[in-house]
């Protein structure tokens, strides 16, 4: 069965106030970088995945998504995939 | 007759021994740790999620917690109408099994805090709180790096509506203000209700202030409701 390779990126809310995001932030215009805005921090997740086919592991990738890496509550994510081959 | 209290376990739980301690030595009643391998509750009358660390807040606090074994049926006897009490760890974990609305975010200040703080009873009409009068203080402490409650707009409405909000920071008078917030929830929440009344959450730690060697007793007063509630009323 081909493996497929899912990137997930989990974003918080845009809602939603990210208080590390802002320390960064303010850490980079400390470093002088005030041209910098809107640091925003989220994560990163990569995952492989046997199924029959591409579809299969996106339906797969985002019912993990779904019900464990995100909590719809605060976070949205977004995510790719390639095949790595059988 | 004895309250049986059921205090779950999960890995990286540490306040499971207190909580145990203050329901069965402080409070004469019955209580048994479990394991959060186990596939059931077994014999109990009150199921307390304990503060921790639970998988090292791996993910999201509670993230990984709600998919024990023994989650299924914590809420199988939640929704049998079971008193369930989350503290802390317990409470981040009963919002992501979905057992409370909302979430615990990372404290605004970015800081762990442990502290002594102020709650005043929004709510002392239900069996977690029946034996505080409403608007009461009490001071307990809090211990968390997450406990910036969070929930959209229509959640918090029905929330105010429907009178589930248990436990707000305040100031020593009992003033809901933004100083006396420590955590930047919203509304200054510091515990709430579910909807049948039976499931409660909150950040403050109770079983840290039940013993009167420690000097604070405020917190006995959450474990005496739960232990009144039980007690047939009165005809």
């Amino acid at each position: 069965m081909p493996v497929f390779h899912s990137k997930i990126i989990v974003t918080r809310r845009k809602s939603i106030l990210d208080p590390q995001g802002k320390a960064v932030q303010h850490g980079m215009h400390s470093l002088g970088y005030e041209m910098v805005n809107d640091v925003r921090i989220g994560k990163f997740v990569e995952l492989d995945v046997q199924a029959s086919d591409r579809a299969e592991a996106e339906r797969i990738t985002r019912e993990v998504s779904e019900k464990l890496l995100s909590n719809p509550v605060m976070e949205d994510f977004s995510f790719t995939i390639e095949e790595r081959g059988a | 007759m004895k309250v049986k209290f059921g205090i779950v376990v999960f890995p990286g739980s540490n306040c499971d021994h207190d909580t145990h301690y203050v329901t069965e030595t402080i409070l004469g009643q019955e209580a048994r740790l479990i394991w959060h391998k186990e596939g059931s509750l077994g014999d109990v009358d009150v199921v307390i999620l304990p503060g921790g660390f639970s998988y090292g807040d791996y993910l999201r606090c509670g993230a990984i917690a709600r998919f024990s074994p023994i989650m299924k049926d914590v809420a199988r006897f939640a929704q049998a109408g079971g008193p369930v009490l989350g503290i802390c760890n317990g409470f981040q974990i009963l919002t992501e099994a979905g057992l409370l609305p909302g979430v615990l975010l990372q404290n605004r200040s970015l800081k762990f805090i442990c502290d002594y703080v102020h709650v005043r009873v929004e709510n002392a009409n239900t069996r977690f709180t029946g034996a505080c009068a409403k608007g009461e203080v009490l001071e307990i402490p809090i211990a968390h790096g997450d406990g910036n409650y969070f929930a959209d707009e229509d959640t918090l409405k029905q929330l105010q509506d429907r009178d589930q909000i248990l436990l707000r920071y305040c100031d020593v008078e009992g003033n809901v203000t933004d100083m006396a917030n420590p955590n930047g929830s919203l509304l200054n929440i510091a515990g709430i209700i579910n909807e049948q009344g039976n499931v409660a959450g909150m950040m403050p730690h109770p079983e840290r202030a039940s013993d009167p060697v420690l000097r604070h007793t405020d917190g006995k007063k959450i474990f005496d409701s739960l232990v009144e509630s039980f007690v047939p009323a009165l005809v």
